[in-house]
């Protein structure tokens, strides 16, 4: 994981295949990533940062699983055990005419709980400040973030960068944040 | 390298743009003052809106009584409009879950329109369905399932009206949080280029502090994708559960199990139609003819005909099945559709559904964007009358011919209707205003698409995109 007291070491790219590059080899030297960040979802980048698939569709599994439950029970409740009615001599526990309304609370309830583990597992909340490296972090450009830990090999992360065209390559402090300074205004 | 397209493959965006113009370009129609022809069709749109929300308000003041409903006709412009709506809906989620299943990566430039097209489209319908209850306080609160209300009654689960409620209510929310998610990272865009404290306070709130880190990437695709699996069955349930409030029915012409397929291709066949008219109109005044490019149209007309003829395969079956089910009301109920008193509604109905997307079997009208416009307003009035057609004419004549009656609309109902449009278009004419119209996060995913490679050892002084040169 990620220390907060080690100093940081940037390079900005600016095209997708330059920074997928650099990554599988920063992945392969065996370097700390403390952040890489693309402005939008390039293929492949997620899985050369050697991170596993994510947990999140166990929660949209699990939530889905209680939405059709709930519906269930719901609709049983209603209609065969609390107040059973005679509807043209029609069963009061109706399994196909439940169907429409089990599976429509399953994807509500999957769909909505995906949103909130997505926020959650991503720590996103309303007036939350993005933390930047790069003032065109979320336009064109692309930022590895390295860890300058103990194992931290200097010379090899800039022969890395350099190699794959990285148009600015910096060593910063542990709180780096454009947000908080004029430093990164460039 | 990594992972490449052909170059053989047609370019999604045109005019060798990069990245940042790609920014610039989106950010820039909500960031500078808004054209001329943007105020002009805020406030004829906003006036609309407010002569239909001051109508609406009429009509509850005063009830029913101003509608030209009666016993026998008891739906007329109202579940029309209702059905309608509900149709247009579908094409945006079409574009943002089925064709992103299907990796049609043309969708990029148009999903976020038609997506908030879609939301706006199921408010409209929405409307209907709940001022059309008499008193809607009263009424909406009748269908929600809690106790205690009407005694310990419960609502009858056996009813697709209620079903009805679950299916629409379930697809707002889910059209929302889709069309939410993807905001988020050009909505970070949008933050990050703020200048104004107002601005970044906007849509820093909005942004939900995005900063693009692979990890968030990570998880991001990943419920995009569950986003898309669960949005593609709902899109098809929707409508078939819209169709069975009338084909559970035993009236004839509604008493049939052709429904579901022939409603979800209708949704969609209309829904299409009215994307077409909304970019063809984005396009034109707010300069993104590179983005939505003819290919895109072009595309969009093919579905267009697809499903359009599906529509017009469904009148035909219905036909069929009536003369071939041996039920005479079945069979009467076909013949005055054809030839009776609304016999009008009939054949604007076949001639704008069933023959006019044909005309887009030709490339050229297929490309060009005025052939387009018009085909498109042709398929919206098709589809709104047939609704009607299968409200109206087969309420008016049914089984007891002492009981058959004629639909007058009155003019309250028909300002409901033009009002309907003006809440649509004003909501979407502050979008486009307000958040970025063109999904740029995914437009830069996809525009290596057709174009050279960067770094690479052939010569790449010229940025024309390869597929045009052959095309030269």
């Amino acid at each position: 994981m990620p220390d907060e007291e080690n100093k940081l070491f940037f390079g900005v790219f600016t095209d997708e295949d330059d920074c997928l590059e650099a990554v599988k080899a920063c992945t392969e030297a065996n370097f700390t990533y403390h952040d890489v960040l693309a402005p939008y979802a390039v293929h492949g980048l997620d899985r050369a940062m050697g991170l596993p698939f994510s947990k999140i569709t166990w929660v949209t599994f699990l939530c889905g699983m209680m939405g059709t439950t709930i519906a269930f029970l719901g609709m049983g409740y209603m209609s065969h055990w609390d107040w059973p009615l005679n509807i043209g001599g029609k069963e009061t526990l109706p399994i196909p005419a439940m169907i429409p309304i089990m599976f429509e609370l399953t994807v509500l309830f999957g769909g909505v709980c995906t949103m909130l583990a997505l926020f959650a597992f991503c720590f996103l909340f309303p007036g939350k400040q993005a933390r930047l490296f790069h003032a065109r972090q979320t336009d064109d450009r692309f930022v590895i973030v390295l860890e300058m830990d103990e194992d931290f090999n200097e010379a090899k992360a800039r022969e890395i960068f350099t190699a794959n065209h990285a148009e600015d390559i910096r060593e910063v402090d542990a709180d780096y944040d454009i947000n908080s300074g004029p430093e990164g205004a460039a | 390298m990594a992972h490449h397209y052909s170059e053989l493959r047609m370019p999604l965006v045109h005019g060798g743009k990069t990245m940042h113009d790609i920014t610039n370009d989106v950010c820039g129609s909500i960031e500078g003052k808004p054209s001329m022809l943007w105020w002009i069709g805020w406030m004829v749109s906003g006036l609309v809106a407010l002569m239909g929300v001051l109508t609406i308000g009429f009509q509850i003041y005063k009830g029913i009584g101003t509608w030209g409903l009666n016993k026998t006709v008891g739906w007329g412009f109202d579940i029309t409009n209702f059905v309608f709506w509900i149709g247009i809906g579908h094409a945006g989620t079409l574009i943002s879950a089925v064709l992103f299943l299907f990796r049609q990566k043309w969708r990029t430039s148009i999903n976020r329109s038609a997506e908030a097209m879609t939301l706006f489209a199921v408010m409209c319908a929405g409307l209907f369905p709940l001022i059309h209850m008499g008193r809607p306080w009263i009424g909406f609160l009748w269908a929600a399932p809690y106790p205690n209300l009407r005694g310990p009654l419960w609502v009858n689960i056996r009813s697709p009206l209620l079903w009805d409620v679950f299916a629409i209510s379930t697809y707002f929310s889910i059209s929302l949080v889709f069309w939410y998610i993807g905001l988020i990272p050009d909505l970070a865009t949008v933050r990050d280029r703020a200048k104004h404290w107002a601005r970044k306070f906007f849509y820093g709130t909005l942004s939900m502090g995005w900063r693009g880190s692979v990890r968030h990437w990570n998880h991001y695709e990943t419920s995009y994708m569950i986003f898309a699996g669960l949005a593609t069955p709902l899109v098809f349930s929707v409508h078939s559960i819209v169709s069975m409030d009338f084909a559970t029915s035993v009236l004839p012409g509604w008493h049939t199990t052709i429904f579901p397929p022939y409603f979800v291709a209708g949704a969609i066949f209309s829904g299409f139609a009215m994307v077409l008219t909304l970019l063809l109109i984005a396009r034109e005044t707010m300069n993104l003819k590179q983005y939505i490019t003819e290919d895109h149209l072009e595309n969009m007309g093919k579905v267009i005909i697809l499903t359009g003829s599906m529509v017009g395969l469904a009148y035909g079956t219905e036909m069929f099945m009536a003369w071939y089910s041996g039920s005479m009301y079945e069979q009467y109920a076909f013949i005055n559709r054809a030839t009776g008193p609304f016999a009008w509604s009939y054949w604007i109905m076949v001639s704008c559904n069933v023959i006019s997307p044909q005309t887009l079997w030709f490339r050229k009208l297929r490309r060009s964007p005025i052939f387009l416009f018009i085909m498109s307003i042709f398929v919206n009035i098709g589809m709104w009358f047939e609704r009607f057609v299968i409200i109206v004419t087969s309420l008016h004549r049914d089984y007891l011919p002492s009981s058959w009656a004629h639909y007058y609309p009155t003019h309250i109902e028909i300002m409901e209707l033009i009002g309907s449009f003006g809440i649509f278009f004003f909501l979407f004419f502050c979008f486009i205003r307000l958040l970025p119209g063109i999904a740029f996060g995914e437009v830069k995913g996809v525009m290596k698409m057709g174009q050279k490679h960067k770094h690479d050892d052939k010569p790449h002084d010229d940025q024309t995109p390869a597929a045009e040169v052959s095309h030269a």
